[in-house]
C-alpha cells in the first residue's frame, strides 16, 4: 500500500472512530478543516508510526503540515 | 484608595484605569470595562450573590469573565467550572463546595438540586449600580483532574493567582492578551488576571471557534500577548492563519516545552518574546524562561527568600511559594503540601549540564494536550469490564498532544479466549469508556496481552517518566 493510500485510509478510519465528519480529502485541503481535531490527528500519527514504522514530526527540522498536501510529503520525504 | 496590589478584582482593575478604552472580545460579543462601571451582567442582582458560594456554570468565556470581575470580594466563594465537567459530578462540586447559588448564562437555567438561588448572567448588561468593594475575601475554587476520578477542589484567593502578576515587571504594561486557553483553567485565568491587572484588553477564545477563525479574530484586535500550551502552539502552527498575528510576546506552559517547538515559534513570529512558563493549578506560577532554549537554568533552584523557593527532591520539582493553593476542599481532602510548606508538582526533572529538563509525570500521570489524565482513574473503568482481570494505562509519547493514552489489558482466562471474542471485547471496552471518559482520557490503543509486569510489593509496573 502506497504511503498517501495508508494515510487517507487513517484519516477515514480515526474520523470513523471518533464520530467526525470527514470534509472530502484532497492534496490542497488544510489539516484543521479536515474535520479532525488535534486529539483526532495526534491519533493518526500514532497509528501511522504503527504501520509504516516511522514518525516524521518528532525529528527537530520536522515542518508543521498546513494541509494534508504537506503531511503526505513529510511521510513521502521520510521514507525516501 | 487601596494599594493596586490589594483589594477586590474590580478595585484592582480599575485603578490600571482606562476604562472605556480596554475592552473583553469574546467570539459572539463584547464589552468594555467602562460598560461595567454603570451596567450589570448579572442583571443588577449582584447584592442577592452576597456572602454566597457560588457555581459559575457558564456555557460562554465572556460571561464567566464577567461575573468573575463582578463577584470577586462579593461572593464569599467562587466555583469556576470548567466547560467539560462531566455532569455526574455537578453534584459532588456543589456538595463539597456548599454551593447555596448558581450563576448561568443558558437562556432558561435548569434549577440544580439543593441549590435555592440561580441568577442569570448576560453579555448584554442591564443598568445598575453595584458596590463591588470586597469585603470578603473571596475564595476562586479551580477544578483539575484527581486520581478518583473525582475533580479535585484547589482553593485559591486573588491575592495567590494574582502573586506573580506583580512582579512580572516590563510584561505588565497594556497590551491586548489572548490564550488558547479556557479562562476557567489556571493557565487560561493567569493571562485573564494579567490582562486585567496590568491595564490591557483580552481577546476570549471558544470552544465552538476553529483555530483560524480564532486567530483571523485575535489578529483583527491587534493582539500583542498570547500563551497556550505546546499543542495549542503546534495547532496554531498548523493553521493557515497563524501569520493573522504578529505578538510581541508568546507565552508556553501546561507541557513540556521542547526545542522544537520553541524554534518553530521563533521562525514563525522573529519579532516576538517567547517565554516558556512552569505553573500548576496548585503551585501556582513558579518561573518563566526566556532564554529561547528547552528546560530551565540549574540556578533557579535551591535559592533562598523571595516569592518561590525550588527544590528537587526524590527526582521531582518541589515548589513553596506565596503563590501556592490554600488546599483543597472537602473533609478528607489530601494534603497539599509537605510539613515545610513545599508542594510535590510530580514533574521528573533531570540535571543536563547547567539545566534541568522536565522528563515527564511522576505516577505515570498523562499530559494530553495540556489536560491531565490519571492512569487509575481509566484502569477503573476498564476494570469494571467483567472479561477484564486487568489492566496498565500508559502513555504514549506523541508530536502533536505531546502524550496519548494507551492501555494492555489482561482478559480473563489468560491468552486469548478461544472463540474469537477478543476484537468484539475490545470494542466493547472501549465504548464503555467513551461512555464515562472525557475524550482525551479514552485509550487510544487498547492492546490485549497476556500478562503485565508486578513489582516485588504486588504492584503494577508503571513506567516512570
Amino acid at each position: 500500500m502506497s504511503v498517501k493510500v495508508e494515510i487517507v485510509t487513517q484519516f477515514e478510519e480515526v474520523a470513523k472512530q471518533q464520530e467526525k465528519t470527514l470534509a472530502p480529502l484532497s492534496e490542497e485541503l488544510v489539516l484543521l478543516d479536515s474535520g479532525l481535531d488535534s486529539l483526532c490527528l495526534a491519533i493518526v500519527v500514532a497509528r501511522l508510526e504503527d504501520k509504516l514504522g516511522i514518525d516524521p514530526f518528532t525529528a527537530d527540522d520536522a515542518e508543521f503540515p498546513v494541509t494534508l498536501g504537506d503531511f503526505i510529503r513529510v511521510y513521502e520525504d521520510a521514507t525516501r | 484608595m487601596p494599594p493596586a496590589d490589594e483589594g477586590a478584582l474590580w478595585t484592582r482593575l480599575s485603578a490600571a484605569g482606562r476604562l472605556p478604552d480596554r475592552a473583553l472580545w469574546g467570539a459572539g460579543a463584547s464589552v468594555t470595562l467602562g460598560d461595567l462601571v454603570h451596567g450589570s451582567s448579572l442583571a443588577g442582582r449582584l447584592d442577592e450573590l452576597r456572602g454566597r458560594s457560588v457555581l459559575v456554570a457558564t456555557t460562554d468565556q465572556l460571561t464567566a469573565a464577567l461575573a468573575l470581575i463582578e463577584l470577586d470580594g462579593v461572593a464569599r466563594r467562587l466555583v469556576l467550572c470548567p466547560p467539560d465537567l462531566p455532569p455526574h459530578d455537578v453534584p459532588f462540586v456543589i456538595a463539597t463546595a456548599e454551593i447555596d447559588a448558581l450563576v448561568s448564562d443558558r437562556a432558561t437555567p435548569a434549577a440544580l438540586p439543593g441549590v435555592p438561588l440561580t441568577v442569570p448572567c448576560h453579555a448584554s448588561l442591564a443598568p445598575a449600580t453595584c458596590e463591588r468593594t470586597g469585603r470578603h475575601p473571596t475564595e476562586w475554587i479551580l477544578l483539575t483532574s484527581g486520581t478518583s476520578g473525582r475533580p479535585k477542589m484547589v482553593v485559591h484567593q486573588l491575592a495567590s493567582l494574582a502573586g506573580a502578576i506583580r512582579s512580572a515587571g516590563p510584561l505588565s504594561r497594556a497590551g491586548v492578551w489572548s490564550t488558547f486557553y479556557d479562562i476557567r483553567r489556571y493557565g487560561g485565568l493567569q493571562i485573564f488576571l494579567r490582562a486585567l491587572l496590568g491595564g490591557g484588553s483580552m481577546v476570549l477564545s471558544s470552544a465552538r471557534e476553529s483555530t483560524s477563525d480564532f486567530l483571523t479574530r485575535a489578529g483583527a484586535h491587534g493582539v500583542t500577548h498570547v500563551s497556550g500550551t505546546p499543542s495549542h502552539w503546534r495547532r496554531a502552527l498548523m493553521s493557515p492563519a497563524a501569520h493573522r498575528i504578529a505578538p510581541q510576546y508568546v507565552r508556553l506552559s501546561g507541557e513540556i516545552a521542547d526545542q522544537a517547538i520553541l524554534d518553530h515559534l521563533r521562525a514563525c513570529y522573529p519579532a516576538a518574546g517567547i517565554a516558556h512558563a512552569f505553573a500548576s493549578t496548585e503551585a501556582g506560577v513558579a518561573f518563566d524562561v526566556g532564554d529561547g532554549l528547552a528546560g530551565f537554568p540549574a540556578s533557579l533552584i535551591d535559592r533562598r527568600g523571595g516569592d518561590v523557593e525550588m527544590k528537587i527532591e526524590d527526582g521531582s520539582l518541589r515548589i513553596r511559594s506565596t503563590r501556592t493553593a490554600a488546599g483543597y476542599l472537602g473533609d478528607h481532602a489530601p494534603a497539599l503540601v509537605d510539613g515545610d510548606g513545599f508542594v510535590d508538582t510530580g514533574d521528573v526533572v533531570e540535571r543536563r549540564g547547567d539545566r534541568y529538563h522536565f522528563v515527564g509525570r511522576r505516577g505515570g500521570i498523562i499530559n494530553v494536550g495540556g489536560l491531565k489524565v490519571h492512569p487509575e482513574e481509566v484502569e477503573a473503568v476498564i476494570n469494571a469490564h467483567p472479561h477484564v482481570r486487568m489492566s496498565r494505562v500508559r502513555t504514549r509519547k506523541n508530536p502533536i498532544t505531546g502524550a496519548l493514552v494507551v492501555a494492555d489489558v489482561v482478559l480473563n482466562g489468560g491468552g486469548e479466549p478461544a472463540d474469537g471474542r477478543v476484537a468484539e471485547i475490545q470494542r466493547e471496552i472501549l465504548r464503555r469508556c467513551r461512555e464515562a471518559l472525557p475524550r482525551h482520557k479514552v485509550p487510544t490503543v487498547l492492546n490485549v496481552v497476556s500478562v503485565l509486569p508486578l513489582a516485588d510489593s504486588g504492584k503494577l509496573v508503571r513506567r516512570d517518566a
